[in-house]
């Protein structure tokens, strides 16, 4: 009997690597404990962890990746790996959800009930429900912050990452008609704009911090506006480090115009962070 | 694919891992289900132990066993492991073992990633249990883990929302390879509306999961980052709000009730028709109606917040919205009893726990409409009658659908029939202890005792002994269940592929005990 290739189907053997990745998770979990309660050694267990993970997605990909070179994944396989990508951007969906949720109900909700009633006229009266707000207690302490503006960089990043959403599609169309250089050089631009607009991020956040006053600490404002743009760029990163993969398998020969689920999945994506980046620019940026 | 088959010739030479590198490494669907279930079934041992110290210090009024902090851990603990690990891991049990053979497929999806969803379990646990031994000691804050109190405790806090993390991504895991496998895996003539109604139910259930454990994670997240990171999202003083975080986390905990339920429904839609010898009454509602419930609940999560406050249009659309529910679930349960009615009845173990289902859970039910009533649940919200509710629906519903699908299956999935005499043994007590244990608790609620609490005024005494000697009992009897189990793995009488003379579907074609790979050729379904 054969071991676990069904004609029909492909049945991986067992497996080290999910293990290796349950192991990488206690450390983190663990280390990621003792370093946000300051515990001397949590680092380092935190970064065991991590360097653990980074190992395991290695190893797996890399399985992954050799197996389809192998040509092991037919139609149906093909149709799995859709679904599941389909459905596993769907939960980002909810993610984000959540935390848009959260700036719903603050904006629309908590804040103005913090300036009515009785209660809140004996706890602060001199509060008025604006938006952004650092929140009644903080502001009667004197706390006091500068709102990140839409129009400078945060319109530049929201072009970046439009043109980016062009340039993947232009590398997919190169892809589908076999012109590589057309491939490889989208890849690239695509990449570039990501990292650009990381670098953009970052320098944001730094102008935020020291020029500003607005940190995570500035209230549900503060809150809101770097959790939602945090994540948002957490998963830009991830983004860019899949197309960079990409970029390095196209390089190497890797894909047909027929089969390369692995580059679709990743554009996919990459256009969901888009799409979560313009209702972030529209909801956090602009209608202040 | 000629190329994957000579591939595979390459490859397929790699001797399987044997000891515990097999279970550590496996791929193989029926190893990862009987992992699942194993685990859930040492976790109902851990959970439930709690739950039987909880018992003993309120055998009567003042404080006997436990310290009132120590008594709170063992509540909170009770709940995050009853659901995280016991009923959840146990269904995904279930859904490894079943789905690909009720679907006719060799294997899930993504058994790579369905070995990867199990593992982490242990992890989650292991952060879990551990916190019961550093300093501050376990979680105290409620299963719920509201803000503001969840957000002052100590380490274990933490540990325990990063326990809730890696919960969250064995479920989303788990759930994507379950639904791509059921959209994707089956066999040829086997469309959506002829598959087993258990295999609809984790469709239904995998769709929930996906679409709320995330929405779980930011919540939880949320509370990391007011504690570690000084945001403010739960504090006034900075805008927020701790109310938030109900809307939020029921948002999430709504749609959970019926991931709890929902592979219930499947697994004694099942076992009812086989024992009833006739096909399932109404398949198509039973369809639609589990769709009708998996929607509703996410428009009815505040029904669990009447008391903190909202405006009275809030509160009757979600009084209203919660009673909608009780149509499609009305369907369900006229469905069971049409499927009886008039069929050649026999009452084997399964049988038993699936009508003691179809009865107890609908108790559940019904004190669940009484619950939604706003005015009502005003005065009996956080008192033992809520307590008493959703051990209806959870254990006689969704643990006790559980046992049934273990004696349904277990012949199937070791190749030896139980031991009747103890399965029976097992069921009358667990039935009865249970109605003892959870009976009381509504005349409790109703008398005004509050929950979560280590002492409590003398008029509630006689109800609370009563309670704790049925909890015994039914703690006890699952002593039966762990020897009926392993008693049927060592040996017994042989089970025919069929088992039972009513069952009908694809897993009834193969042989008993399965062998480790099945339908390595696809089953045509006519």
């Amino acid at each position: 009997m054969s071991l676990a290739q069904t004609d029909k189907y492909y049945l991986p053997q067992p497996s080290i690597w999910p293990i290796v990745g349950s192991v990488a998770l206690l450390l983190m979990a663990v280390g990621g404990t003792m370093t946000m309660r300051e515990i001397d050694g949590g680092l380092w267990i935190l970064l065991a962890g991590l360097a653990i993970m980074f190992y395991m997605m290695f190893g797996w990909f890399g399985e992954v990746i050799r197996d389809s070179e192998a040509g092991r994944f037919n139609k149906q396989v093909d149709g799995s790996y859709r679904w599941s990508m389909s459905w596993f951007i769907f939960s980002e969906v909810m993610f984000f959800a959540a935390f848009f949720g959260a700036l719903f109900y603050t904006r629309v909700l908590s804040v103005p009930w913090l300036a009515e009633g009785d209660t809140m006229q004996q706890l602060w009266p001199a509060f008025q429900a604006t938006w952004p707000t650092a929140g009644p207690g903080l502001t009667a302490d004197g706390f006091q912050f500068t709102p990140m503006g839409a129009w400078g960089i945060p319109a530049i990043n929201t072009l970046l990452l439009l043109s980016s959403g062009v340039t993947i599609t232009w590398a997919h169309w190169g892809l589908k008609k076999d012109k590589r250089g057309q491939l490889i050089l989208g890849l690239a631009m695509t990449v570039a704009l990501g990292l650009v607009f990381l670098g953009l991020q970052i320098y944001e956040y730094i102008h935020a911090y020291e020029e500003l006053g607005l940190t995570l600490g500035a209230g549900v404002y503060g809150a809101t506006f770097f959790m939602l743009t945090g994540f948002h760029g957490f998963h830009v990163l991830v983004g860019t480090t899949m197309l960079v993969v990409m970029l390095g398998r196209s390089i190497a020969g890797h894909f047909t115009a027929e089969h390369h689920f692995a580059f679709e999945a990743v554009s996919w994506y990459w256009h969901f962070v888009d799409v979560v980046w313009v209702i972030l620019f529209v909801l956090v940026y602009w209608l202040i | 694919m000629s190329d994957a088959a000579h591939a595979h010739d390459d490859h397929g030479h790699h001797a399987h891992p044997t000891g515990i590198m097999r279970w550590l490494t496996t791929t193989n669907h029926k190893d990862i289900g009987s992992m699942y279930l194993w685990f859930a079934l040492i976790m109902l041992f851990a959970a439930g132990s709690m739950a039987l110290l909880i018992r003993a210090e309120l055998f009567q009024p003042g404080m006997q066993l436990t310290h009132p902090d120590f008594f709170n851990q063992l509540t909170t603990m009770h709940g995050l492991i009853m659901i995280f690990g016991v009923i959840m891991p146990a269904f995904s049990g279930f859904a490894n073992w079943q789905v690909p053979l009720m679907l006719g497929a060799p294997d899930m999806a993504f058994p790579r990633m369905n070995n990867w969803a199990f593992w982490i379990l242990p992890v989650a646990g292991l952060l879990l249990m551990s916190s019961f031994l550093l300093p501050g000691g376990a979680v105290a804050g409620g299963w719920t883990m509201y803000p503001p109190l969840f957000i002052q405790g100590g380490i274990s806090y933490d540990l325990t929302i990063l326990a809730v993390h890696i919960m969250g991504l064995s479920s989303i895991m788990g759930s994507i390879n379950i639904i791509t496998t059921i959209l994707n895996m089956r066999a040829p003539g086997l469309t959506l509306m002829k598959m087993p109604l258990f295999v609809w139910t984790w469709l239904i259930t995998a769709y929930l999961l996906i679409a709320t454990m995330p929405v779980l994670a930011g919540a939880v997240t949320m509370l990391l980052t007011d504690r570690n990171f000084g945001t403010h999202f739960f504090n006034a003083a900075g805008g927020g709000d701790p109310v938030m975080f109900q809307h939020i986390f029921w948002f999430f905990a709504h749609p959970e009730v019926y991931i709890l339920i929902l592979p219930a429904f499947g697994i004694v839609s099942q076992i009812i028709p086989t024992f009833a010898r006739k096909p399932l009454f109404g398949y198509a509602s039973m369809v639609y109606a589990t769709a009708s419930i998996a929607i509703l609940s996410f428009i009815v999560w505040a029904h669990h917040m009447f008391t903190v406050g909202m405006p009275a249009a809030a509160q009757l659309f979600f009084m209203f919205s919660t009673m909608l529910i009780a149509v499609p679930t009305g369907v369900k349960v006229f469905n069971w009893v049409a499927t009886m009615w008039k069929g050649s009845m026999t009452f084997e173990t399964p049988m038993l726990f699936a009508i003691a289902f179809v009865c107890l859970f609908t108790i559940g039910g019904f004190s669940g409409l009484v619950l939604a009533i706003a005015p009502v649940d005003i005065q009996l919200h956080d008192t033992y009658y809520v307590v008493a509710h959703f051990h209806y629906v959870l254990v006689s519903g969704a643990l006790f659908s559980i046992f049934a699908g273990i004696y349904y299956w277990l012949p199937k999935w070791t190749g030896h029939m139980y031991d009747e005499t103890l399965g029976k043994w097992h069921f009358w007590l667990s039935v009865i202890g249970m109605n003892i244990v959870f009976f009381p608790m509504h005349f409790l609620g109703l008398a005004g005792m509050p929950r979560r609490i280590p002492d409590y005024a003398l008029q509630f005494t006689e109800f609370n002994q009563i309670a704790t000697v049925g909890a015994f009992i039914f703690g006890f009897s699952q002593l039966i269940f762990l020897w009926v189990v392993l008693k049927a793995i060592r040996g017994g009488e042989k089970a025919t592929s069929k088992v039972w003379e009513g069952a009908e579907g694809l897993e009834w074609t193969v042989p008993s005990p399965a062998p480790y790979h099945t339908f390595e050729t696809a089953p045509v379904v006519k």
